[in-house]
């Protein structure tokens, strides 16, 4: 009873739920940030979101956090997972321990720093404690931009490098061992089976986990909220904003679109840097 | 110099035991095949010299270095892996010089390096391609070029040629043996294939259970088997073994007939063995050959070069080669001596040829 159309006929609920919950809604974000209340197309709410003395601010921060923590986790969840592959027992409970901030949500995570970096926080009072300060002292003060920034990161950190760290050592699991063996017999070092073999067959993953941990990233939004409230503008906060403080759907949606357009363009790029050859089959 | 010494070495997966003491040194640039069924510890061995796998116990020695705690990579050796080990990211040149490159070699000597190997595999015009697009026998040559263009003082082969159509397997043993003869490399291999092993070898290695049973030239292998194991393990059709009683003397009773053999009481039996082609066949019993064994044929194989006869003695299997143009039936009676030199004399209950 097998006919050529069923693969699609079983594909038509779920895209039909994808249309419905996804183009459909985009559609109508994307009309609301082109289309002006008189119904003409206008590229007015894209010049308010730009010329608005925010907009760079937040696209800067958003950038920047995300270089600051992606390359960074990529680098972490390597080392992690070729730790935790190297490991002939304990393997899964590590692995289970590593990965309990998957479990909390992130803006619990948020909080959970909170607790820490805050004028009464654990930080402050252990260096209080310590008798390394006197006072209590403002990590998170409107001022210091600088440790706010750094205290996201490190909360992002803590927070997302498991998921990365997870998919890395599915993919490495599946590289068999005679490459390696190969590898050894041939002369190569620890460190050139890791550049010569390990990166290279760990494209896949390593682009699937790439391709999730920037989109997250470029849509972080809960953790900068619990840490630095409005005095690190992101791009997610201003969407936020404009909102709900602001009321004004219109410049929202703009944002939601770049948001987007940024998100296209990081993944397309990650899947062109790390396609394989074709033939070469990994 | 690289003479590789391999003493008392012991393999145990558990409760497995793949290699039980083996003692065997290759010289400096011999070529020792290494035969034995599968499953009976080539790979194993193979693997423990190229520093793959840690012994149970024994030693490791190539020149004068014991390389036991030694990384593969230190040992000076190249291999061509039974399941080939290809990589499949790269193409089928830098395969080929992975090892040159880990080696640091100048781009020229590489690509010099890399296109003799290539060619002598007849490979050359696959260099562009990926593992993916190449056929089961492509890609095991291309481990054979990968091993050889590294050209080792060792090289470890594990059965390198085993998917390759018989006339190619032909033409890449002749030049395998060539390039190594040249090269001057102490090489190890592995096969299953006993044609091959005889052809390459300088020496045989026979392998049954774990245990060397025999190493020796392909002649010496074939024409004094030390064991049971090895009569019936080399050639095509095996050797022909049947049993003998006691009747003094040094004379046996083999299937009713006196043949002459080894003096001394101390062996309750014994069983003759005789290759299929050192028997003689008469035409009728007669009174210059009084003690000739008769034996009814079953089954008549035509092979070309010969006819092979399978029959019975006294219930026990006897295969025969004749004149392929022998006018025997199924059912006939055939009257046969063996060549009173090449008689073998074997232990039944150590299964080992009597010295
Ligand atoms: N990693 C392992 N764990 C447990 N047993 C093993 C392992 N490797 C090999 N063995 C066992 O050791 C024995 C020898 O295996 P080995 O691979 O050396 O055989 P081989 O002579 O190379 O056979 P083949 O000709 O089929 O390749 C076998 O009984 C095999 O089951
Ligand atoms: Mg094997």
């Amino acid at each position: 009873m097998y006919s050529r159309n069923l693969p699609y006929l079983l594909l038509l609920p779920a895209t039909l739920f994808l249309c419905i919950f996804f183009l459909y809604p985009f559609v109508l974000v994307a009309w609301q940030a082109f289309v002006s209340d008189t119904g003409e197309f206008t590229s007015e709410y894209f010049m308010e979101m730009a010329t608005h003395w925010k907009f760079n601010t937040a696209l800067t921060n958003t950038f920047m956090l995300a270089l600051a923590v992606v390359p960074f986790q990529i680098a972490l969840a390597l080392y992690m997972a070729t730790l935790v592959n190297g490991m002939k027992r304990g393997r899964d409970l590590i692995l289970y321990v590593w990965t309990i901030p998957l479990g909390i949500s992130d803006l619990a995570a948020g909080i959970i720093w909170l607790a820490i970096f805050e004028q009464t926080g654990f930080l402050n009072s252990m260096l209080q404690g310590l008798g390394v300060i006197e006072q209590p002292v403002g990590f998170l003060g409107y001022q210091s931009k600088g440790t706010i920034f750094l205290a996201i990161v490190l909360a992002e950190i803590w927070r997302a490098t498991a998921i990365v760290l997870v998919i890395l050592v599915a993919g490495m699991g599946l590289i068999p061992k005679e490459y390696y063996e190969a590898a050894e017999v041939f002369g190569a070092s620890r460190w050139k089976q890791f550049t010569r073999i390990t990166l290279p067959m760990l494209k896949p993953s390593l682009q699937t986990a790439m391709i999730l941990r920037v989109i997250l990233a470029f849509e972080v939004f809960a953790v900068v909220v619990a840490l630095g409230g409005t005095n690190l503008p992101i791009l997610m906060g201003e969407i936020y904003t404009w909102q709900y403080d602001l009321r004004d759907s219109s410049v929202a949606a703009a944002y939601a679109l770049v948001v987007l357009a940024i998100s296209i363009a990081f993944t397309l790029l990650i899947m062109w840097g790390l396609r394989t050859p074709k033939g070469a089959r990994v | 110099m690289a003479e590789i010494r391999i003493n008392q070495v012991a393999k145990q997966f558990g409760d497995t035991h793949a290699l039980h003491s083996i003692d065997l040194t290759i010289a400096d640039q011999e070529f020792l095949v290494l035969l034995g069924a599968s499953g009976c510890g080539k790979t194993t061995l193979l693997r423990i010299v190229a520093g793959l796998e840690t012994a149970s116990a024994g030693e490791v020695w190539i020149g004068d270095r014991r390389v036991d705690h030694l990384a593969p990579k230190d040992r000076g050796i190249a291999m061509v892996f039974q399941n080939y080990a290809v990589f499949p990211h790269l193409t089928v040149f830098e395969n080929i010089a992975f090892g040159l490159r880990m080696a640091k070699l100048p781009q020229s000597e590489v690509e010099k390096r890399v296109n003799r190997t290539a060619s002598l595999m007849h490979i050359e015009n696959l260099l562009k391609r990926y593992s993916g697009q190449l056929s089961g026998g492509q890609r095991q040559r291309v481990a054979v070029a990968r091993a050889l263009a590294t050209e080792p003082e060792v090289l470890l082969m594990d059965e390198p040629l085993s998917n390759l159509d018989a006339l190619l397997r032909m033409e890449m043993r002749a030049e395998l043996k060539t390039v190594l003869a040249e090269s001057k490399t102490t090489t190890i291999y592995v096969t299953h294939d006993q044609v091959e092993a005889m052809s390459m070898a300088d020496r045989i290695a026979v392998m049954n259970k774990g245990h060397i049973v025999q190493a020796a030239s392909a002649v010496d292998v074939y024409r004094n088997p030390a064991a049971h194991f090895v009569g019936s393990f080399i050639g095509n059709p095996p050797m022909n073994f049947l049993d003998a009683k006691p009747l003094g003397d040094g004379w046996w009773d083999v299937a009713g007939t006196r043949v002459k053999g080894p003096v001394g009481g101390q062996y309750p039996a014994l069983q003759l063995g005789i290759r299929p082609e050192d028997i003689v066949v008469h035409d009728a019993p007669s009174s210059a050959h009084p003690d000739s064994l008769s034996a009814t044929v079953r089954v008549l194989e035509p092979l070309g070069s010969h006819l092979l006869a399978s029959c019975k003695v006294d219930n026990q299997m006897l295969r025969v080669v004749l004149d392929s143009n022998a006018s025997a039936k199924p059912g006939d009676q055939l009257h046969w001596s063996p060549v009173p030199d090449r008689i073998r004399w074997f232990d039944p209950a150590t299964e080992l040829a009597l010295p």
